[in-house]
C-alpha cells in the first residue's frame, strides 16, 4: 500500500493523464470495432458476396470470386477468430475501403474531418465571443440587469436541443428572411446557420460557468489582496481573476467537448454539411460499414484528443494539480 | 430559505407536468381510441377541429393520436433505459468506494472506456447494428447512462462509508446488506433521484435527435423525433403540425428537468 502511495507521488501527473487517455483510445478502437463488426454480420446477404461485388464491380461478381474472396478473408472461419482478424485490421490502422463508393475509407473521413473541425471552430470563436465576455461581465457585476438578461437567455437556449435551435434558426432566418443559405457548404453564408446552433448552445453554457468562476474569483482573498495593495480594478481583474476563473472554465470546455461532437452529429446532418456526422450518418443509411467504423472511430479520437487539449491545459494553468493532488 | 421553497416550488413543478404527459401517454391512446397508423388520405393535412383535434397529417393520420403513441414510447423507453442503466451503475460505484484498490482502479477503468465514446454515437452504433429496432436503442441508452451513476455513487458514497455510522454498523458486525440498506441508500437517495430525472431526460432527448436525422426509429412509428421530420415540409401549408411534437417534447424535457433540479450545478 505504502509502496503504491510512494510510486504515485513520484510519477508526473502528465504520464498519468497520457496513460489514462491512451486506454481511452484503445478501448474506444476495442468498442468501435466490436460493434461494427457485429453490424457487419448482420447485413443481410452473404458478406463475401458484397466483398467481391466491392472489388470487382457488381456485373463482374460470380459465386467463384465469392468463394475466393471466402477462403482469402477467413470468411468461413468461427466467430472469434474472425473477430480477432477484425481487430487486427483496426491494430494495422487498415480501414478498408467504402462498400458504397469504392473509395478508401481513410480518405473519405480525412476530408471530413476537415470540415467538421472548421465548423467546431466557427462554432468555439462564436461561443468565446459571446460567452466569455457576457460571463465575466456578469460575474463581476452579479444581480445588474446584464447578468440577469444573460442568465435568462442561458436557460432558454441551454434547454432548446439542438436540432430544435437548428430548425428555429432555419425557418427563422433562411426560409422567412431569405437572408442565408439553408444546406450545404459551397456558398459563402453557408457556415454561419450551422456554426450559430452549435455556438450559440456552447455560449448560453459557457457564460454560466464564466460567471460562476469570475464570481468566486472575484471574491477571493488573493483577488481582494490585488485590490488592497494598489492594483486598479483591470490590473487586478487580468492578472489574478481571469487565471483564477480559467481553470473552471477550461475543464467545463472538456465536458463540453460531448456537446459538439453530439451536435456535429445533428446538425451537420440537417445543414448538410459535409463533415464527419454526416457521413456517419449516411453510411448509416446506405449501412456502408467500413465508413460507420472509420467515420465512428475518427469523432472519437477527436473527442479523446480535445480531452487531452483539456486536461493538459488545466494542468499548466492550475499549479495546485501539478503538486500530486488529483482532479 | 426562499431559496429552498423555490426549489421545491420548481420539484412540484415539474412532477405535476410530468404527470400531466404520463396521464396523456397513458390514457391518451384509450380515449382517442384510433389507430394512429390508419389514413384517411381524403382528409390529408386538416387543420385542428372537431373530428381531429390537433388535425391530421399529409397521410391523413389522426395527429393527437400519434402523439399520445409517441409520448408513451418515449416516456416508457427512457424510463426504462434510465432504470436499467441506474442498479449497475449504483452497485458498481458503491463496490468501487467499498473496496478501494484494485477493484476501484479497475472499475473506475472501465468507465473511462465507456466514457471514450460520446454518448449519442454509442447509441446511434447500437441503432444501426439492428436499425429500427427498440431493444437496439435501449441497450446503447443503457449502456451510455450507467456511467454517470457509477460516478455519483462511488463519490458520494465515500463519506457515508468513512463516517461513524457505518463503522459502528461495522464494529456490530452488520453484513454489507444492512449497511446498504440502512446507510448508504438513504443517504444516496436524493442525489439519484436528480440524476434519475436528469438521465431520463437525456434519453428523451438522443431518442428524438436520432429519430429526427432518420437513424434511430424508423416510420412509420409513432415517435416524437420522426414526427418533427414528417412534418417539417409541410410547414408552409400546415404550420400547427410541428408545434404538437416540439411543444410535447419541450414539456417532457422541461418537467424532467425542473424535478431534476439545477442540473448542471449538481
Amino acid at each position: 500500500m505504502s509502496s503504491a502511495n510512494t510510486v504515485h507521488a513520484v510519477r508526473s501527473p502528465w504520464v498519468g493523464l497520457l496513460l489514462r487517455r491512451g486506454v481511452q483510445i484503445v478501448a474506444l478502437a476495442l468498442l468501435v470495432g466490436t460493434v461494427c463488426f457485429f453490424m457487419a454480420r448482420a447485413l443481410p446477404g452473404d458478406m463475401a458476396m458484397r466483398i467481391a461485388a466491392g472489388r470487382y464491380g457488381y456485373d463482374l461478381v460470380n459465386n467463384a470470386a465469392a468463394d475466393a474472396v471466402r477462403a482469402e478473408l477467413g470468411l468461413d472461419r468461427p466467430l472469434w477468430l474472425a473477430l480477432l482478424h477484425w481487430w487486427g485490421e483496426i491494430v494495422r490502422l487498415d480501414l478498408g475501403v467504402s462498400l458504397v463508393s469504392g473509395e478508401p475509407v481513410w480518405h473519405e473521413v480525412a476530408h471530413a474531418l476537415g470540415e467538421t473541425l472548421r465548423l467546431s471552430v466557427a462554432a468555439a470563436v462564436i461561443a468565446a465571443v459571446l460567452g466569455l465576455p457576457l460571463g465575466i461581465w456578469s460575474g463581476l457585476h452579479a444581480g445588474g440587469w446584464v447578468d440577469r438578461f444573460t442568465m435568462a437567455a442561458a436557460v432558454v437556449l441551454r434547454a432548446l436541443p439542438s436540432f430544435l435551435l437548428a430548425v428555429l434558426l432555419m425557418v427563422l432566418v433562411a426560409v422567412q428572411l431569405g437572408a442565408l443559405p439553408v444546406a450545404g457548404s459551397h456558398d459563402a453564408g453557408s457556415l454561419v446557420l450551422p456554426a450559430l446552433t452549435l455556438g450559440l448552445g456552447l455560449a448560453a453554457g459557457l457564460a454560466r460557468v464564466t460567471r460562476a468562476a469570475m464570481r468566486e474569483a472575484a471574491l477571493s482573498p488573493s483577488y481582494e489582496f490585488a485590490r488592497t495593495k494598489g492594483l486598479s480594478d483591470t490590473q487586478a481583474l487580468v492578472r489574478h481573476g481571469l487565471r483564477q476563473a480559467a481553470v473552471p472554465v477550461v475543464t467545463y470546455l472538456g465536458i463540453q467537448a460531448v456537446f459538439l461532437v453530439e451536435g456535429a452529429l445533428v446538425v451537420e446532418t440537417l445543414f448538410a454539411w459535409p463533415g464527419i456526422g454526416h457521413a456517419l450518418v449516411h453510411a448509416v443509411f446506405g449501412r456502408d460499414v467500413p465508413v460507420i467504423q472509420g467515420a465512428a472511430l475518427c469523432m472519437g479520437l477527436l473527442f479523446v484528443v480535445f480531452n487531452l487539449l483539456v486536461d493538459a491545459a488545466c494542468l499548466t494553468l492550475d499549479p495546485r494539480r501539478r503538486m500530486g493532488g488529483s482532479a | 430559505m426562499t431559496r429552498t421553497s423555490l426549489s421545491a416550488w420548481r420539484r412540484r413543478a415539474g412532477l405535476g407536468v410530468l404527470t400531466l404527459v404520463a396521464l396523456f401517454s397513458l390514457l391518451g391512446p384509450l380515449l382517442v381510441g384510433v389507430d394512429p397508423a390508419r389514413q384517411v388520405l381524403a382528409d390529408s393535412l386538416r387543420a385542428p377541429g372537431d373530428a381531429y383535434w390537433l388535425g391530421t397529417d399529409v397521410l391523413g393520420r389522426d395527429v393527437l393520436a400519434r402523439l399520445a403513441h409517441a409520448a408513451r414510447l418515449s416516456l416508457g423507453l427512457a424510463l426504462l433505459a434510465a432504470v436499467t442503466a441506474a442498479v449497475p451503475g449504483v452497485l458498481l460505484g458503491i463496490a468501487a468506494s467499498w473496496r478501494g484498490g484494485r477493484t476501484e482502479r479497475a472499475l473506475v477503468m472501465l468507465s473511462d472506456m465507456v466514457l471514450s465514446v460520446p454518448g449519442l454515437l454509442l447509441v446511434l452504433l447500437f441503432a444501426a447494428v439492428a436499425p429500427g429496432r427498440h431493444w437496439a436503442i435501449y441497450v446503447g441508452l443503457s449502456l451510455s447512462l450507467w456511467v454517470e451513476y457509477f460516478r455519483v455513487a462511488r463519490a458520494a458514497s465515500r463519506p457515508v462509508l468513512a463516517g461513524d455510522a457505518v463503522q459502528a454498523s461495522r464494529l456490530l458486525g452488520f453484513g454489507p446488506a444492512y449497511v446498504l440498506r440502512r446507510h448508504l441508500l438513504p443517504a444516496l437517495a436524493p442525489v439519484l433521484g436528480t440524476l434519475l430525472a436528469f438521465s431520463a431526460a437525456q434519453a428523451v432527448l438522443a431518442l428524438a435527435a436520432l429519430g429526427f436525422i432518420g437513424v434511430g426509429l424508423q416510420p412509420p412509428t409513432p415517435e416524437l423525433g420522426l414526427m418533427m421530420t414528417e412534418y417539417l415540409p409541410h410547414y408552409e401549408e400546415a404550420p400547427w403540425l410541428i408545434g404538437a411534437p416540439v411543444a410535447l417534447l419541450m414539456l417532457l424535457v422541461l418537467g424532467m428537468m425542473l424535478l431534476a433540479g439545477d442540473g448542471e450545478a449538481a
